[in-house]
């Protein structure tokens, strides 16, 4: 069988997406690299519903319509937490998340 | 007949490759607008992934939503951000964190990878082989009618809020000088 007409290569590349995202969020060392961080692992998300809607799924609507939804949710996210970094920014003059901590104390 | 076959193959092999190196792009950067990049080229593979799965609408929709729109946005925040300072980029985190973070992702990662080989998958046992737009739209308006409005209403409040932080944010500023 050809990798391309196959469940688990898919799958294997959603999960890699899932694993760098993870790993970004670790190392970035500002919240603008979380945030690309977090678009990996929600397209890894995306990724794995199309691979079982094309390959198990009785309805093959579903999955592309659930897939529609991380990304019209991955957009409002972007756009929130981007005016929320920008005020961030204003209020304590850095985007390192090491230095946000009123919380902590 | 067989060679288209394995030009298409070459083609999702040139796909998988452009996930692979956005991600390692978007991950080893050390400016900002390098990861963006890396990470638009992770998302236009991911595109033709979904091309190979069946569904051009979603590919064609992933470019222009997650390229189009959230890169841009991405890209907005990066350019009206801070301005990276030249000793920031070396204050990464240390060689001892970040070797436990990759040896941590390394072994989630072979953990599922075991998983997913190992499982056995059954498909359903009545499926409809229907692509179209034709149908898509169909069970979006009639089945799906109601999650298809109440995303367009998160789309609206997360814009409206997005406005309202932003503005707020500015008159603070404008206090302050």
């Amino acid at each position: 069988m050809m990798p391309s007409d196959n469940l688990t290569s898919y799958l294997v590349i959603a999960l890699f997406l899932l694993v760098l995202g993870i790993y970004g969020m670790v190392r970035h060392r500002t919240l603008i690299g979380v945030l690309i961080s977090g678009e990996f692992i929600l397209n890894g998300a995306a990724l794995n519903f199309m691979a079982f809607n094309r390959f198990l799924a009785p309805n093959p609507a579903v999955g592309q319509i659930f897939a529609l939804f991380i990304m019209g949710i991955a957009a409002a996210e972007a756009a929130v937490i981007v005016s929320l970094i920008l005020m961030v920014y204003n209020r304590y003059r850095s985007i390192d998340p090491a230095e946000v901590d009123d919380l902590k104390h | 007949m067989n060679a288209y076959r394995y030009m298409a193959e070459a083609g999702f092999f040139l796909f998988v490759v452009m996930v692979a190196y956005g991600g390692f792009v978007a991950m080893r950067a050390r400016y900002l607008m390098n990861a963006v990049l890396g990470l638009s080229l992770s998302l236009l593979g991911v595109a033709g992934l979904f091309f190979y799965l069946g569904s051009q609408f979603l590919a064609l929709m992933q470019i222009l939503i997650c390229i189009g729109a959230i890169c841009i946005i991405i890209a907005f925040g990066v350019m009206v951000g801070p301005k990276p300072k030249p000793g920031e980029e070396r204050r990464v985190i240390g060689s001892r964190n970040r070797l436990l973070a990759s040896v941590a992702c390394a072994s989630g990662f072979c953990l599922l990878l075991a998983y997913i080989l190992r499982a056995n998958w059954t498909p359903a046992m009545k499926r409809s082989g229907d692509f179209s737009v034709k149908y898509l739209g169909e069970n979006l308006l009639y089945q799906f009618c109601l999650p298809f409005e109440l995303i367009s209403v998160v789309l609206l409040v997360a814009i409206i809020g997005a406005l309202i932080i932003s503005a707020t944010g500015r008159r603070k500023r404008a206090d302050d000088a």
